[in-house]
């Protein structure tokens, strides 16, 4: 791979792998630890919601017993060979077109290391032709962070070292190998060092989640195991070259990630601020101290002694097909967060728009705007009420629609809405004219209102008089009386627009 | 060509022969077996060409064939022919020892797809042959389990790697045998022991349930008496097979009716720059192959193969290599010998060292000097690019020459012993062989008279990628040939 294939859309980085440097154009300098920058790329692994396995046709399934989902291949038996899953191709490409990279031709490698969980003492993996190359994922406010390649490659088998101490094979009394998740596909998706602060790096991994699942690649659940985070950390003065990098592994859960990077940033500059080298090395993130911890140095790194591998020939997925695949994308987190900013008129990045699409809600947000509802305040009902109702929301569109009417129409006070909304989301629907009339929520004319408006301006002649006088903390006071007397009944909007127009 | 020192009554030698008399009632397969186990009986302790004879089953296996054949079922092509399987292919509940001890008491869940075939077209398998250990050997010494010895001379190798394969054919204990050849190990024991053999094209038997030792340059063939028995065998057992991602997508190959149709016009290629060190011998039976060809009406023409010389270099990178991944699996975790010690890594190492032979940790050793860090470009980087132009060499070569035509074998078959302790004198016994695998053609050896000592001579055809009907056509004219000269079959 040559320098110029590298070169990357999403920013001003080159990598040169003939010679392992890395060059990095300065960060906008919004986010200084101690006056250092943080650099920071992120390697994720995901496996791939698949049927089968990725070379063979045991079940892909997690959670059954132990060494259930076996077979020749899967046990690296003798004689065994891998047959490529059509399956994982195509979810790979998915993920490839999703994050802008090009699909290329690519081949796979054997990565060659001793360890039981690994029956063939080879990982299958893509090595210098990746399926996937330069691409970018572009966080929620626009910051656009480079993806290097995304390639596939099987997983191993799990390990549970029983007796000794931490749960390490060395001075176990013995290991439980489960070769279920054994050849299992995944797709390493492998960030370049764009990311400059804890905060991006949680988005960036909560965008990728969200469009992995979006494209039906992954469950990408960081909690158990189906999405796996490793991060690259180093820092520097603003201008400096880069720093010495550490990998950070066994984060997981976005939390923790940021929590991970901000420890091994600060424990960098303690290090360089007291004039200590930092040496390149695996830490191990420890979720209980809160820190990273070494794992091994780069001096014991494996030679993975790395070939062709001769058992699979070259992937090389035809222009149709992948244009069939490009063309069956569904529409992702970005697009789904622009339509429904586009249709409420709220920020795309703000709050209410993150968590509905975040939740996989716009789609339902949008069908209540369709029923004839106002969208915008189908937005802010769906983020306050639907937390529990997941992607399909069990209320109607129809019924949320009605409800909103009734609202917007002046039927219902906010504070009326909400008590409605909160009986229909717990009865799974409902009609919201009938739920008013039986919550005596019944609509309040103009003329009505006006008298009650009147009777109060009677009765507190101090506080008007101040509101006309212009304080505005009268206002309070006045609309507070004028909704007692109403029982609640009078819309807020109504009472300020009456009082408004009586001040003159 | 000779016939094997015989004691069949009434059974025919050949598969071709048998295969018409069981399917057509005359012969009983039970008959034809016994037949073989009696032969077995009689030589297997001066020749050792088994690990395993797997008598119970193949009684079992030859009784359903007849049970077919009673009721009106034809039991397919091989209907009845005792076939041998070198011991490194994959046999369901059967032990597969690779002739190491590593592999010692392993039986497979599985049968390879080559066993499946065979079974289906009505072949009885009567046991696992000898081979030198994980099929690297030119002699069948590098068994952990014993020599072979060749039947026209047991003081003598069988060749190898798959000796025991072309032992048993050559003693009649089977008219059939299946090998595996990565750098010549079908073609330089069928020489050796005076039979057929034949490595097809890369990719035309499938791989599935063959223990890997050089994934790119393994191929799986037959031995046999005669040309036509291996042409009805190829038949039966190559096509593709989705289970093979290196299997070509194609259907079987179609070669027996080739076999009359003669040579008439077709370019036979001298290679002119061919690395010498041939035996007198084994050359004048070369040259008088030639002119049998020429005789037969074949042109016989001049090729160039520059790089040839480079492939025997090329091979020891490249298959060891591939031998050092391939073999990284035999642990002592899931299977075979465990050497128990007090942690895994000491564990891995005893098991190895007491489970592997030198020649296998020699390759080991080897394979993965080529593949480390600092050294790939030089050694197997090189040796890939060597691949290249070896293939290159060909494609010119086959512009000009329909097959090729070499020795099989430099040298007869030699003492048991003689070459043991010199790894450089036994890799040249490949060096005419090892080019056809690293390009992935098919190449044959027939028997063509003999030479020292009476010693069976074998000539080598090599024919371009899916050339087997042509490269048939010339053995079978060869056979003819010798037939004319008096030679029996």
């Amino acid at each position: 791979m040559t320098a110029a294939d590298n070169k990357t859309q999403g920013s001003e980085i080159q990598y040169d792998m003939s010679k392992n440097e890395i060059k990095v154009a300065p960060n906008d300098g919004s986010y200084l630890l101690d006056g250092y920058e943080l650099v920071c790329g992120l390697e994720v692994h995901v496996e791939l919601a698949t049927a089968t396995k990725l070379f063979s046709a045991s079940a892909n399934r997690f959670g059954d017993d132990p060494n259930t989902h076996i077979d020749p291949v899967t046990l690296g038996l003798p004689g065994a060979l891998p047959v490529l899953n059509r399956q994982a191709v195509e979810l790979a490409m998915r993920i490839g077109l999703a994050l802008n990279c090009s699909v290329q031709p690519s081949t796979f490698h054997r990565k060659n290391y001793f360890y039981p969980d690994m029956p063939k003492a080879y990982q299958i993996s893509q090595y210098d032709q990746p399926i996937n190359v330069n691409g970018w994922l572009e966080l929620p406010g626009g910051k656009r962070i480079g993806v290097e390649r995304a390639h596939l490659e099987e997983d191993t088998g799990k390990s549970t070292h029983i007796g000794g101490t931490g749960g390490r094979i060395h001075g176990s009394d013995y290991s439980l190998i489960d070769f279920n998740r054994a050849g299992v596909p995944l797709v390493e998706i492998v960030g370049r060092p764009d990311i400059a602060s804890p905060e991006e790096a949680r988005q960036y991994v909560t965008e990728l989640r969200q469009i992995l699942v979006a494209v039906g690649a992954s469950d990408a659940k960081m909690e158990e195991g189906s999405m796996r985070c490793d991060a690259n950390v180093s820092v520097r003065k603003p201008g400096s070259p880069l720093g010495i990098r550490c990998e950070i592994k066994n984060v997981n859960s976005v939390r923790s990630l940021g929590r991970a990077i901000e420890y091994e940033a600060r424990r960098q500059i303690v290090l360089l601020e007291t004039g200590e080298k930092i040496r390149q090395e695996t830490r191990h993130w420890d979720e209980t101290d809160g820190r990273t911890h070494t794992l091994r140095s780069k001096e014991d790194a494996d030679d993975y002694r790395y070939f062709l591998e001769p058992d699979l020939v070259p992937l090389n997925p035809d222009r149709a097909w992948i244009d069939a695949v490009r063309a069956a994308l569904p529409m992702l987190p970005r697009e789904r967060r622009l339509r429904l900013s586009h249709a409420t008129g709220a920020p795309a990045d703000g709050e209410a728009i993150m968590v509905v699409v975040e939740r996989g809600q716009d789609d339902y947000v949008m069908s209540v705007g369709e029923a004839g509802a106002d969208v915008a305040r189908a937005l802010v009902h769906v983020k306050e009420a639907f937390a529990e109702q997941g992607a399909n929301p069990t209320v109607p569109a129809g019924d949320l629609a009605q409800m909103i009417i009734m609202e917007t129409g002046g039927k219902l006070t906010s504070t009326q809405a909400k008590t409605v909304l909160a009986e229909i989301v717990a009865n799974g629907g409902g009609d919201a004219v009938a739920i008013a009339a039986t919550k005596g929520f019944e609509a309040m004319d103009n003329s009505a209102l006006e008298a009650i408006v009147d009777q109060v301006i009677a009765e507190q002649a101090e506080a008007w008089s101040k509101y006309c006088g212009g304080e505005q903390k009268a206002m309070g006071a006045l609309v507070g009386a004028i909704m007692k007397a109403s029982q609640g009944k009078a819309d807020g909007k109504a009472v300020t627009a009456l009082l408004l127009a009586k001040k003159g | 060509m000779t016939t094997p020192a015989n004691i069949h009554s009434n059974i025919p030698t050949t598969a071709a022969a048998i295969a018409d008399g069981v399917r057509s009632g005359a012969l009983k397969a039970v008959d034809v077996l016994e037949a073989h186990l009696a032969q077995i009986a009689a030589r297997e302790g001066d020749i050792h060409a088994f690990n395993l004879v797997t008598a119970d089953e193949a009684r079992a296996a030859a009784a359903r064939v007849d049970a077919d054949v009673a009721a009106g079922r034809d039991p397919g092509v091989l209907a009845g022919v005792p076939i041998a399987l070198k011991d490194n292919m994959c046999t369901r509940g059967i032990p597969t020892t690779c002739s190491s001890k590593i592999l010692e008491g392993w039986r497979p869940p599985y049968d390879a797809t080559v066993v499946q075939r065979l079974a289906a077209a009505g072949a009885v398998a009567i046991g696992k042959t000898n081979l030198d250990e994980f099929a690297m050997g030119s002699s069948t010494e590098n068994s952990a389990f014993g020599v072979t010895f060749n039947p026209r001379d047991t003081s003598r190798v069988s060749g190898g790697s798959s000796g025991g394969s072309a032992a048993a054919v050559a003693a009649g204990f089977s008219p059939i045998s299946i090998g595996s050849d990565t750098g010549g190990s079908i073609r330089q024991p069928a020489a050796l022991c005076g039979v057929v053999g034949v490595k097809p094209t890369y990719g035309t038997v499938s791989r599935y349930g063959l223990v890997a030792y050089a994934s790119s340059l393994d191929q799986m063939g037959p031995f046999s008496i005669d040309v036509r028995d291996s042409a009805l065998v190829l038949e039966a057992i190559s096509g593709h097979d989705p289970m093979d991602s290196t299997s070509i997508p194609q259907a079987p190959l179609s070669l027996q009716h080739v076999l009359s149709q003669g040579v008439e016009g077709l370019r036979v290629g001298r290679i002119t720059d061919m690395p010498s060190g041939a035996d007198p011998d084994v050359t004048a039976r070369l040259e008088a192959a030639f002119d049998a060809l020429k005789a037969a009406g074949a042109k016989i023409v001049d090729v160039e193969m520059p790089s040839m010389k480079y492939a025997l270099t090329a091979y020891y990178l490249i298959a060891p290599a591939e031998a050092s991944s391939n073999l990284a699996r035999y642990d002592g975790v899931r299977y075979g010998l465990r050497v128990n010690t007090t942690d895994t890594n000491a564990m891995y190492s005893a098991t190895r060292t007491a489970g592997f032979g030198e020649e296998v940790k020699r390759r080991i050793m080897l394979g993965t000097y080529a593949l480390s860090a600092g050294y790939y470009d030089a050694y197997y980087g090189k040796a890939l690019k060597v691949r290249r132009l070896i293939s290159d060499d060909f494609a010119r070569a086959y512009t000009k020459a329909d097959v090729l035509l070499t020795p099989t074998s430099p040298i007869v078959a030699f003492p048991v012993g003689e070459k043991s302790d010199d790894p450089l004198a036994m890799y040249l016994c490949d060096i005419y062989t090892i080019p056809t695998n690293l390009a992935g053609h098919p190449a044959m050896s027939v028997p063509f008279g003999t030479g020292a000592h009476g010693l069976p001579v074998g000539v080598q055809i090599l024919a371009p990628t899916l050339g087997e009907q042509v490269m048939f056509k010339v053995a079978a004219s060869l056979e003819r040939s010798m037939i004319a000269a008096g030679g029996a079959k």
